[in-house]
């Protein structure tokens, strides 16, 4: 019992602690988004905040801008470059940051 | 022994390294003492500032940086075409280093190198040297003034501007079309691929129209391109020219100018002689003359060949390229040079620690053109490594705006802003 309490609680917060290491390939996946969304993606105005934005919305938004369901002037043409995995680690990145 | 910078630049052309003189980063005083970890970084354009932002971020601090930058202050040549257009001036476009140094502790050196001791690992400059472990070159591009009979560094600064770096001379070829008769022509010679800013000279068209049109209506703008086709946003631009500016653009393939008469202001083809009420030669360019200097100008003798997990020079060890003077299948643009900044910003740091770089990096690159005071387009692109081709190849699904639009030109002014503010804030 106590063994399943623990790794439930592992799974709930994978990044919590104080030294929660960066993954560092989604960071750099990240980073090149800065130019429009802002560094660590707070935009500086004009452009979404990325900064804190939760991870499934992130993931459902990249996805829906990639299949064309969510129109876009410019983000349907980024999200087909990228997989459904790198998605995955970017939102992570991303809700991982402060506002 | 001395070597002025006339003989070294010959010498290194020649193919001869500077290594090849001992002594000399040491006949000088050390400018800042190396104490410990440094990375020395020439150039303090998009690529260069944001590397030294993000070394110091990513490392905690722990990693010395320090720039060197000729200007005293930044300029963004990106939507450096609105000055000539009106709807920005040059002020609008100009940022102070104080936050790069202030908030992120970087040590910035205004100053012009005149070598580089790749043996010895220093960067020389009039005043004493600088010692790195590892060296960044971001010096953007240099003009291949040879190519054009008739045209130097001098012309250019005096009377036949290329604007190619936004300042001083975008402000003066803006006032020499503020000179222009009604009925004038402005010629614009654009030089064969690679070069600056792919799409920039036919966004310069539709700038430079958009200000004849409301003030000069009666005027031409003439296009010489060197290329056999518009090179970028074909349709896009043959379009924008069509519906805004009609009968004013005149646009002409094949058509190299080598040789300039610049008291006549004559632009000289294979085929015709242009004489033009102003006249604008962006001449051919190549890898900034820093590149020359470390010795890591490879490529056709233009550009510098990296290994694109860490831009690390293919020629020099510790030595890295990143920006225009990089010689790949990408765009060279100011967001394409951010995004190689932080890739090699984040493999220097693992790379100091005696660790491995990310092996799978992916980059992002946009270039907004304003096609009038208020349009504009975009061309977006995601590259990633290839492993097979050692080379950074487009992804998916990349391509340009359906049409112009006025949103995009208030997002070109966001994308701007929040540039700047990635690169110096
Ligand atoms: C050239 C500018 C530009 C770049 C670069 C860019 N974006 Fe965007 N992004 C936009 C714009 C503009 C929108 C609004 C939708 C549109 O018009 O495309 C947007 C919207 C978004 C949204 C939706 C946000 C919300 O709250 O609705 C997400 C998520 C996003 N971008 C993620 C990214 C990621 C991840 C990257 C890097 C891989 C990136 N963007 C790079 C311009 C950019």
């Amino acid at each position: 019992m106590i063994k399943h309490l623990v790794v439930a609680v592992g799974l709930l917060l994978p990044m919590v602690g104080a030294h929660a290491e960066v993954n560092k390939h989604a960071r750099s996946l990240a980073a090149s988004c800065a130019a429009c969304h802002g560094t660590n993606g707070k935009s500086q105005g004009g452009m979404p905040v990325l900064a804190g934005l939760d991870k499934a919305l992130f993931v459902t938004q990249m996805k829906d801008f990639k299949s064309g369901a969510r129109p876009a002037t410019v983000m349907h043409q980024h999200a087909k470059g990228y997989t459904d995995e790198e998605f995955e680690l970017m939102g992570s990145y991303f809700a991982s940051l402060k506002r | 022994m001395s070597i002025n910078r006339r003989d070294f630049l010959k010498l290194s052309g020649a193919g001869i390294a500077i290594g090849a003189f001992p002594g000399l980063a040491f006949a000088s005083s050390e400018i800042v003492k190396k104490k410990g970890q440094r990375v020395v970084i020439v150039g303090g354009g998009f690529g260069g500032a944001t590397a030294a932002k993000y070394i110091r971020t990513w490392s905690n601090n722990k990693i010395e940086v320090v720039l060197v930058e000729r200007n005293a202050k930044f300029i963004s040549c990106p939507m450096s075409n609105t000055v000539l257009g009106g709807t920005r001036t040059i002020d609008d476009l100009t940022q102070s280093y104080d936050t790069l140094k202030k908030k992120y502790g970087i040590k910035l050196i205004h100053g012009e190198v005149t070598a580089i001791d790749t043996e010895k690992q220093a960067v020389m400059l009039a005043n004493g040297h600088l010692k790195y472990d590892r060296l960044i070159v971001a010096p953007g591009v240099d003009f291949m003034f040879d190519q054009i009979e008739g045209l130097t560094a001098d012309v250019t600064n005096e009377s036949i501007p290329h604007a190619w770096k936004a300042g001083a001379q975008t402000v003066m070829l803006r006032k020499q079309l503020e000179s222009m008769p009604d009925g004038g022509v402005f010629a614009l010679s654009i030089p064969k691929a690679p070069y600056r800013c792919p799409p920039g000279p036919y966004e310069r068209a539709c700038q430079v129209a958009s200000y004849l049109k409301n003030s000069k209506p009666k005027s031409k703008v003439l296009i010489l391109d060197a290329n056999p086709d518009i090179t970028s946003k074909k349709g896009l631009f043959m379009a924008a020219w069509k519906d805004l500016y009609p009968g004013m653009i005149e646009y002409r393939a094949n058509a190299a100018v080598s040789k300039v008469d610049v008291a006549g202001k004559i632009a000289k083809t294979e085929f015709e002689d242009v004489k033009a009420d102003v006249l604008n030669i962006i001449p051919p360019m190549k890898a900034g003359v820093v590149a020359s200097m470390a010795g890591v100008v490879s490529a056709d003798k233009r550009w510098c060949e990296v290994d694109f997990l860490s831009y690390e020079s293919k020629v020099h060890k510790n030595v890295h390229v990143i920006g225009d003077a990089v010689a790949a299948a990408l765009p060279k643009s100011g967001h394409m040079a951010t995004s190689q900044a932080k890739v090699c910003a984040a493999a220097i740091i693992e790379l100091m620690q005696g660790k491995v770089p990310d092996q799978a990096p992916t980059i992002v690159n946009t270039c907004y053109s304003m096609v009038s005071d208020r349009e504009a387009m975009h061309v977006a692109n995601v590259f990633r490594f290839n492993a097979e081709k050692q080379a950074m190849v487009s992804a998916e699904g990349g391509g340009v705006s359906a049409a112009r639009s006025e949103i995009e030109g208030t997002l070109a002014g966001y994308w701007l802003k929040n540039i700047m503010d990635d690169v110096l804030m």
